[in-house]
């Protein structure tokens, strides 16, 4: 098949010209590849990309509503649609399809209302009740259909590795046949989200709000939805079921990545792109199927994301945990070297300690010596292997933790009826969290600020 | 004699056939600072919604100087509680404040400078012009609540309905909403707040209306907010009333 329809194209070829074509040969060239296969790669790539970005956009929207699984229904029932138009007219032709496909969408979102406020169904169970039955009713429909050629896979799967193969004349050039429906979906898109820009982002956040201020939040849902319908029906001719993945991953890994809408919406359809190019030219080296290798390569990058967020990305958050553990057994050896001193003979003068008996200070594991090197770098230690003091500025800030830490222990005893052996575990650990303003507060909530339940002089 | 600000007049409100606010009947002529007061379950929120249309009413009428109050909602802010967005989506500080000047545009006409100034100008008078560009998931509950009444602030509005602005927001938030809601009552504005601080009712408001699904009292906090409405208030609910409601979510049930 995929050969006739090679023949076919490269036989309309012949008569209208291709755009474009003077670019893809010089591609061609450079890569010194065949010319007809680079022209075919390059417009499946731009139907692929075309048909991203209109997910990618429609999803962001489907994301932040927490209506994700719309798109999972609305391309579902879109085979009831079709199969409920060939019940009717008894034929398959694009455009009465594409209608039938439309009407099954909103039915999808209405009905979805329907049992759920009806019925007394949740939400989430309502929608799938809806999709899976009007699935159903398509396949029946479908696998009954005799003499008629209604392909099961390609409403599965799309046909996104031919997409730059079958072509259709359009105003003297041969474009890509997706583009038919695809072009419009774009451009309905983009005009929506240019007109109802405030109107959406409203509902979107406060859809109470919205109302209250005349906007109405359920006119802005249906609208919504026949857009999306619209976008799924025309995405779903490429890359078939899998369409939910290009409607929900990019506009998940671009919320990840950014906290600003009009960014999030352009990092999607970045994203979205990258998807469908990098799944398409995967599949063609592995022989694969495109729009699988597009949802494989979606759920790869959303793996990147959740990593490399600079917000709460693991990443992110494992380099701040680290920071702040170091940070814990840096204090630890300052506040071990003054009670040293304080013990010592000669209390105002910094104590003399040694590398090795540092490192025990800090606790002794992985993180002892960063800790070290720390405190050396930001000059809160001095001295040589052997002979390592705490700065004056070391002084203070020892000084400012034991502080804290007796404070806490006072604190504990007055106000939890805790045995005097178990007041310091908890000091130790909140002894890194208290700031000189929180000093404050506890020194006025103390009757005897002046000592620690230990006797020992609360430091100033 | 001049049509009152508010007017509600025998309203009832049923949620699922079953009545939960009864007969309510409370006027303000004046403009000031109002708090509706009750236990939980009472209808506090149930009331303004309702007011404001979000919750259909069974029964009754509400009016705003003398008009059907739907017709008025230009006039009329709402600030929901805190908890009813997604404060993880992505839009700043400054864009949700502008969203305040969005029911004076209307439909399709984008915010331009003077509503961009005004914005700005809200953001201010709370005390948040210097977050204006942060991501509104990343305050503090208090903070956030002043974003929400800075939003209310760039709708001009005359007639403010607060739900619950005081819950969980620290000491110092709460001294900043109440000058506030002070000198927009100075200005001529009308405010009523759901309030859960029994507290700081007398420091705070002139009137206050005592509710439990129907009005114990209102009027004067110096009259009206005594220990012994207050013990009607929260002395449990009317066994009566709950009886009532049962016997007609049934009856409409089985007919």
């Amino acid at each position: 098949m995929t050969n006739a329809l090679m023949s076919a194209g490269l036989l309309l070829c012949a008569k209208i010209p291709i755009p474009l074509t003077g670019l893809t040969n010089r591609l061609a060239e450079l890569l010194s590849l065949p010319p007809n296969s680079v022209q075919n790669a390059f417009w499946t790539i731009a139907v692929g990309a075309v048909c991203a970005v209109c997910c990618a956009v429609a999803g962001c929207f489907l994301v932040l509503r927490k209506m994700s699984l719309l798109g999972d229904a609305l391309s579902h029932s879109v085979l009831a649609g079709t199969a409920g138009v060939y019940l009717l007219t008894g034929q398959v032709s694009p455009l009465p399809m594409l209608i039938g496909a439309l009407v099954a969408g909103l039915l999808t979102a209405v009905l979805t209302q329907f049992v759920h406020e009806r019925a007394d169904v949740p939400e989430d169970s309502s929608i799938g009740i809806v999709f899976t039955s009007l699935f159903a009713f398509g396949v029946v429909v479908v696998s009954q259909a005799k003499g008629v050629h209604l392909d099961l896979d390609c409403v599965l799967f799309g046909d996104l590795a031919l997409a730059g193969v079958n072509l259709n004349p359009m105003g003297g050039y041969l474009w890509p046949a997706a583009f038919r429906t695809l072009i419009p979906a774009l451009v309905i898109t983009l005009a929506f989200l240019a007109v109802f820009w405030k109107e959406l982002k409203l509902s979107s956040f406060d859809p109470v709000f919205a109302t209250t201020v005349g906007i109405s939040a359920g006119l802005m849902h249906y609208l919504l939805t026949t857009v999306v319908a619209l976008v799924t029906i025309s995405a779903m001719e490429v890359v078939g079921l899998l369409v939910v993945a290009l409607l929900i991953v990019p506009a998940s890994i671009a919320r990840l990545l950014t906290d600003k809408l009009s960014t999030m919406l352009w990092l999607a359809s970045a994203v979205g792109v990258a998807c469908t190019t990098s799944g398409y030219l995967l599949a063609l080296w592995l022989e694969s199927s495109a729009a699988g290798m597009t949802a494989v390569m979606s759920g790869l990058l959303l793996a990147v994301a959740i990593v490399l967020s600079p917000h709460e990305g693991l990443l992110v958050r494992a380099a701040r945990t680290v920071r702040l553990r170091v940070r814990i057994c840096a204090e630890d050896v300052l506040a071990g070297l003054f009670r040293q001193q304080e013990r010592s003979s000669t209390p105002a003068q910094p104590v003399q300690s040694s590398r090795t008996e540092c490192l025990k200070l800090a606790g002794g594991g992985l993180l002892a010596a960063p800790a070290l090197r720390w405190l050396q770098s930001s000059r809160l230690l001095t001295g040589t292997r052997e002979d390592v003091r705490l700065t004056t500025q070391g002084t203070r800030y020892a000084r400012s933790l034991i502080r804290s830490h007796r404070l806490w222990e006072s604190y504990l005893l007055e106000n939890f009826n805790l045995p005097a052996d178990h007041l310091h575990d908890p000091a130790e650990a909140m002894e890194h969290y208290i700031g000189p303003e929180m000093q404050e507060r506890l020194r006025d909530e103390l009757s005897q600020p002046a000592e620690d339940p230990h006797g020992r002089s609360i430091p100033d | 004699m001049t049509a009152a600000i508010l007017d509600i007049h025998d309203m009832t409100v049923a949620y699922d056939r079953r009545p939960v606010l009864w007969n309510i009947d409370y006027t303000i002529s004046e403009p000031g600072l109002t708090a509706i007061v009750g236990p939980n379950g009472a209808g506090k929120s149930t009331m303004i919604r309702s007011v404001m249309g979000l919750v259909p009413m069974v029964s009754g009428e509400v009016t705003a100087w003398g008009q059907p109050a739907g017709s008025q909602l230009d006039r009329i802010s709402y600030v929901p509680q805190r908890g009813s967005v997604d404060w993880d989506f992505p839009i700043s500080v400054f864009e949700t404040v502008l969203m305040g000047t969005y029911g004076a545009l209307g439909w399709f006409r984008r915010p331009g400078r003077k509503q961009k100034a005004l914005a700005a100008e809200c953001l201010e008078r709370v005390g948040m012009q210097d977050f204006a560009q942060r991501q509104i998931g990343r305050l503090s509950g208090g903070q956030q609540q002043r974003v929400f009444l800075a939003r209310a602030l760039a709708q001009q509005a005359d007639l403010y309905f607060m739900d619950e602005p005081m819950a969980g927001v620290d000491a110092a938030t709460e001294r900043i909403v109440f000058d506030l809601l002070r000198s927009l009552s100075e200005e001529g504005r009308t405010i009523v707040v759901v309030h859960h601080d029994l507290r700081t009712v007398a420091e705070y408001f002139d009137n206050v209306v005592l509710l439990n699904v129907r009005v114990v009292a209102s009027g004067p906090v110096a009259t009206t907010f005594t220990s012994d409405n207050l013990q009607a208030t929260y002395g449990g609910r009317l066994t009566v009333l709950d009886q009532m409601a049962e016997a007609v979510q049934k009856q409409k049930e089985t007919t």
